[in-house]
């Protein structure tokens, strides 16, 4: 047992003082590539393991541990607090970052957009705010870190500024990002509760009116939903992440969006107290719409960075479905079903966090090595990069929700939480939470097909291009990590009986229920008592391990082994091309057919007797078409109506300043 | 008894491995007089397995090791799978590493690599057939779940062998989600085996095929493990029905030695009338469009689904 | 689970099975197959009023099963698989909305339909809320298979199954109508049918298609 001293908590700011002290290092010598690779990537990542050992080692302890710092307005302090709920983050936030800024270290490229040393800024600034997120106990030190948060992030997304469609998807991410926050500062408006106080311990203790606690509840969820890529306000994800440099995209997808699952799990389980059930409807709906949404359109995109980005939205689906249904079994009185979908949820953050930046720092790598994104260019790249390629099959496999890796691990928890559904006392509930079940694991087996044509269009096949016959593997401080992060997703799988201990704290302190363990073997998941239903991901791997090692033999022992190789059998036709594979359009040709409605498509098809046939598509969502150009119209129009008090004459500006002092005072008068 | 466990295991899991060709013999002897044919031999399968396996590997130019190992982890997953499954007995001890979560979780990691492995090479048949095989998975395997959880909620446990327990003991008595869920359960058998409405195991027709598309870059030992892995499936589907629909005859906990006796001509009884019964229905229907495939698998799917809504409607 | 005694579960099994085959209706194709189906719900609604009429011993009960067994099982069926014979119309080959998505608004329906069946099974005194969910079902979805299919062929049926739910509705929240009203709505039914019948040929004679998107030409043109 560690014991708690107020160390744990010290330990992390300082920690993450030093991701800042790292980044302005990098002003030293802004120009110079190989000081902020080689030097200062590599020391922020070794921050970042440290700042995981502490967090660690805090949500084992399972204490609480306060700080206020005199830092900031001069009655404001900043008040910062480490619990289960931010250490579990803390923990994600370390550990991945560790993989991702090893990454970093080899990745960044000389004249690609900022310097270096700024990005190195940036960076470690994006780093140390989501830490602040994660640690500050009151509204200002949260709303002050998570602005510093979307702004780094900003930069880092508009690094290769000089190409127009990156400095629009930044915009577009910045302002949604802002839209997000209005709803945070009015959300925390309404939890303060008539005390005017801001710090958290003051929201636990206030007492809400049932409208203004479920008025909280919903601005929180679009506040955080915006940042965490919840349909519909998700339309900044597919553009921000595509756009942003590899690292910086991983640690986007991993990281950030988490900070806001953070948020949803603060304010809806600690802050607002116990929730009313149908809260959690609305998480639990817009969830499963997101999960659905995603990955359909991750199945028909031809950019794999984009691909990706909508796994993620898919991703954040199942995290919002959990949280809905953690409410809802909460809500009810059922506080051990509830800490079972909560832990699924938990669990599902720190897997995605883990395989998708795994993926995400796959394709840079293979951005690097061919300089195409479009899925349509590449092929057989697992003979060109095997390091590469060996590292993320793991990351496919394993957010494709195959056993024994780590993304089944809480699909399976989730699934079994769902099964609880008719225990449930409201009658019309019970019913439409198997169709939820339906659509999660009609996602999960989407999942599957789109990391399927992922994979398999990058990485196997022929060549599309002849260039690629030049890409080369990733180096070294890549490679580390990449292993670092596959390891992690191998981890995650094979041990959740431990990972799941350690959560034990978390769903004790939001929920007050522990998941109690019912088998007492260590490799034996079985979290469900009075049910007898266990999964052992050791056993099952061993098992698989061990039947594909006796048939090897026994196929070895009796037969021979002689091996022949031939080119490809091409049907007698002569001349196998790489363009007779698939395309991505074409693996994705299916699910856009099927569900024709949801997409806008725009295509063009060659004529029957063209000697040169070109076929393009193009697929956009319809929301832009149905509700953001409608809203971005209106704001047009109110701005050009409100343009009309701007009249160019210094007298007439003087005259609105004269007014307004006179209005003023005459209130004051008034009062 | 943790003895008797241990053979119960070792039995179901040879059984499966030696009844799988036969099933398939069987399957296509039946269809074979139905169709007014002269039947093959029942043990034909078993001669093109021991043919392939002594003939030379050919292997691509191109062919990465995934390729090569694909074989062998598809394999894997179908063995392990027949051991999971309660065909014989429901005191398995290898149950405790796999639910029927996991299970179809099982089945899908095979279906991925197989895929995978049919992308490696990088012809048209390949990438076309992984697709096609995708493309049933995405529905067929969320309909099978489904079918699964309706027996799930009627036992509480997604433990296959706690389910075939629960529903062998009569408690249950009629269930009418089960019959939606079993209607779903053998569009998706169909399905997911390649067999008529959906494919045509006999055919290497570039319109229609899908498993045999997949596979044919594959010669030799590989492409006989490949084989004997998708009867291997094929028998594991079977068996899955019979724990869900048809629990009677598998020899249940408290029986002892006496009742794997019994289970073994019972099991064969049902695998015969069900060969029998799959080959009716590929007898009298006809293969379906490819493009219809999907529209087959989502009356599968919403099948289940509608299954479970009762299950919970009349339960409540 | 709770244990529930075997007719009950029974009658429950024939209430789901009414359900499953007023799916698979409204995923069928083929005319002659719909018809077929319409013949097996016929029969389980047959064999639903029998196993009631034995529950509670209601003597008019028994006359409604073998009133159902005629008219829904051999009568209509025969006369409808004549009529296809006939007028050559085996497939509906264009439903207006396919089938995935016509499930999928049935999968609706039924959940609407359970919520609606709450209170009404609150007032009945001897229907489950199950038996009353399935028979409004069976009417909304019948429903459906009208509104989606272009054939009149299918959509009779469609009306026919809507009979179907009413009479399972009928039976299972009140024991059955009074027997003279039954006798009505039989009479209705075949009388309906007979008329529709005659109806069909002059349509077919008119646009020689059964296709029922060529009575649109029939509106006033503006």
């Amino acid at each position: 047992m560690i014991t708690i001293s107020p160390t744990l908590l010290t330990g992390c700011v300082a920690l993450l003082c030093g991701w800042v002290v790292v980044g302005l290092a990098g002003l030293l010598r802004p120009g110079s590539l190989r000081f902020a690779g080689r030097t200062l990537f590599p020391l922020g990542a070794l921050l970042g393991l440290a700042l995981a050992l502490l967090a660690g080692a805090s949500l084992l302890g399972g204490g609480t541990e306060r700080l206020i710092l005199p830092v900031g307005l001069p009655d404001l302090p900043m008040h910062l607090r480490l619990d289960p709920l931010s250490s579990l983050f803390l923990l994600l936030l370390g550990a991945s970052s560790f993989g991702i800024s090893v990454f970093a270290g080899g990745y960044f490229r000389q004249g690609e957009g900022a310097l270096p040393g700024l990005l190195c800024l940036q960076y470690h600034l994006f780093l140390a705010s989501m830490g602040a997120v994660l640690l500050a106990d009151d509204a200002y030190g949260f709303l002050v870190a998570w602005e510093v948060m979307a702004l780094s992030s900003y930069f880092l997304v508009t690094t290769q500024h000089r190409i127009p469609e990156i400095r629009r998807a930044g915009f577009l991410y910045l302002l949604m990002a802002h839209v997000g926050a209005i709803c945070l500062l009015l959300c925390f408006g309404v939890l303060q509760g008539g005390s005017w106080l801001f710090t958290f311990d003051a929201m636990r203790a206030a007492h809400l009116s049932p409208g203004w606690a479920a008025a909280a509840f919903l601005l929180a969820l679009l506040g955080f939903g915006a940042k965490a890529g919840l349909v519909p306000v998700h339309v900044w994800l597919p553009e921000a992440h595509p756009a942003a440099p590899s690292p910086v995209s991983a640690l986007m997808s991993g990281v950030m969006l988490k900070t806001a699952v953070y948020g949803m799990l603060r304010v809806g389980l600690d802050l607002l107290g116990r929730p009313v059930w149908w809260w959690g409807l609305a998480p639990l709906i817009l969830g499963l719409l997101t999960i659905f949404y995603g990955v359909l359109f991750a199945a028909v995109q031809t950019d794999m960075k984009r691909l990706l980005a909508y796994s993620s939205i898919e991703n954040i689906g199942i995290v919002f479905t959990g949280i809905g249904l953690t409410i809802v079994f909460e809500g009810s009185g059922l506080e051990t079903v509830a800490a079972l979908a909560l832990l699924a949820t938990l669990y599902h953050c720190l897997n995605h966090s883990f395989m998708k930046s795994l993926l995400f720092l796959g394709t840079g790598s293979v951005l690097h090595a061919t300089g195409e994104r479009n899925l349509g260019r590449l092929g057989g790249l697992i003979h060109r990069m095997p390091w590469v390629a060996w590292l993320t099959l793991i990351g496919t496999l394993a957010i494709a929700g195959l056993p024994p890796l780590n993304g089944f691990v809480s699909e399976w928890l989730l699934l079994q939480s769902f099964l609880f559904a008719d225990h449930l006392p409201h009658a019309f509930v019970n019913l439409l939470i198997p169709m939820g079940m339906a659509l999660v694991v009609l996602g999960a087996a989407l999942a599957g097909y789109v990391m399927v044509k992922f994979y398999g269009v990058i990485f196997l096949g022929q060549p599309r291009e002849a260039s690629l016959a030049h890409a080369h593997d990733c180096g070294w401080l890549e490679r580390i990590g990449l292993l670092w992060l596959a390891l992690g997703c191998v981890a995650l799988g094979l041990f959740p009986l431990q990972v799941i201990r350690a959560l034990g704290a978390v769903t004790g302190q939001l929920i007050g229920a522990a998941v109690p363990q019912a088998s007492s073997h260590w490799w034996l998941l079985a979290p469900v008592p009075g049910r007898p239903v266990s999964y052992g991901p050791l056993v099952f791997l061993t098992a698989t391990l061990a039947v594909v090692f006796l048939t090897v033999l026994a196929v070895r022992l009796t037969y021979h082994q002689r091996v022949r190789r031939a080119p490809a059998w091409d049907c007698a036709f002569g001349g196998l091309t790489p363009r007779m594979q698939d395309t991505a359009e074409g693996f994705g040709q299916p699910i856009r057919h099927l569900f024709q409605s949801f997409f806008e498509i725009e295509r063009e098809l060659p004529a029957p007797a063209d000697r040169t046939p070109r076929y393009r598509i193009a697929i956009r969502e319809r929301i832009w078409r149905l509700a953001y150009e409608p809203l971005s119209n209106a704001v047009e129009r109110l701005a050009n109506a409100a343009a009309r008090v701007q009249q160019g004459r210094i007298s007439v500006y003087l005259l609105y300043g004269f007014v307004t002092l006179i209005v003023l005072l005459a209130v004051a008068l008034m009062s | 008894m943790r003895a008797l466990d241990w053979i119960t295991q070792v039995l179901e899991v040879v059984a499966a491995l030696a009844a799988a060709p036969v099933f398939l013999g069987w399957l296509n002897q039946c269809r074979a007089w139905l169709q007014n044919r002269r039947a093959p031999s029942l043990w034909l399968p078993y001669r093109s397995l021991h043919k392939l396996f002594h003939k030379e590997a050919v292997i691509a130019d191109n062919a990465s090791s995934l390729f090569r190992i694909a074989p062998y982890v598809v394999f894997g997953a179908m063995v392990l799978a027949a051991g999971i499954i309660p065909s014989m007995g429901t005191r398995l001890p290898l149950v405790v590493a796999a639910d029927a979560i996991a299970l179809v979780g099982l089945f899908a990691a095979a279906r991925v690599f197989m895929s995978l492995a049919a992308m490696d090479v990088g012809t048209a048949f390949g990438t076309l057939g992984a697709r096609r095989e995708m493309m049933v998975g995405f529905l067929a395997e969320p309909a099978l779940l489904m079918v699964i959880f309706v027996a799930s909620l009627i036992s509480s446990s997604t433990a296959l062998p706690a389910i075939t327990e629960n529903l062998a003991s009569g408690r249950i008595g009629l269930s009418p989600g089960l019959a939606f869920s079993a209607v779903a359960f053998v569009l998706v058998l169909l399905a997911e085996n390649a067999r008529i409405p959906v494919d045509n195991p006999a055919t290497h027709l570039e319109l229609t095929m899908i498993h045999e598309a997949m596979v044919l870059e594959y010669s030799a030992r590989h492409l006989a493990l490949m084989e004997w892995a998708a009867q291997l499936k094929l028998f594991n589907y079977v068996c899955i029905g019979f724990a869900l629909f048809l629990p009677w005859g598998v020899a249940r906990a408290h029986i002892g030695p006496v009742g794997l006796l019994v289970a073994i001509p019972a099991l064969a009884v049902k695998l015969a009338a069900a060969g029998a019964g799959l080959a009716l229905i590929e007898t009298v229907s006809a293969k379906m469009r490819v493009m219809r495939i999907p529209e087959f698998l989502a009356t599968a799917f919403l099948f289940a689904v509608l299954g479970l809504l009762v299950h919970v409607l009349l339960g409540a | 689970m709770t244990h529930l005694p075997l007719d009950q579960q029974m009658l429950d099994s024939c209430a789901a099975l009414l359900l499953l085959l007023s799916f698979a209706m409204l995923s069928q194709r083929r005319v002659v197959t719909l018809v077929n189906l319409y013949a097996v719900q016929g029969a389980v609604l047959a064999a639903a009023t029998l196993l009631l009429a034995w529950r509670t011993g209601e003597g008019h009960l028994y006359l409604s099963a073998a009133l159902t067994l005629a008219l829904k099982v051999a009568f209509l069926p025969w006369l409808l698989h004549r009529l296809i014979r006939r007028l050559e119309v085996y497939w509906d080959t264009e439903p207006l909305l396919n089938v995935s998505g016509t499930m999928l608004a049935g999968l609706l329906i039924v959940v609407f339909a359970f919520a609606l069946a709450q209170p009404i099974a609150l007032l009945a005194s001897t229907a489950t809320r199950s038996a009353v969910g399935i028979a409004v079902s069976v009417v909304l979805l019948a429903f459906l298979m009208m509104i989606t299919r272009r054939k009149a062929m299918s959509q009779v049926v469609g009306f026919l199954s809507m009979e179907n739910g009413v009479f399972f509705g009928a039976m299972s929240a009140s024991y059955g109508m009074p027997m003279v009203v039954e006798l009505g709505v039989a009479l209705d039914v075949l009388v309906a049918v007979l008329v529709l019948g005659v109806f069909f040929f002059q349509i077919r004679e008119r646009f020689e298609s059964l296709d029922l998107h060529h009575l649109e030409s029939l509106k006033e043109h503006e």
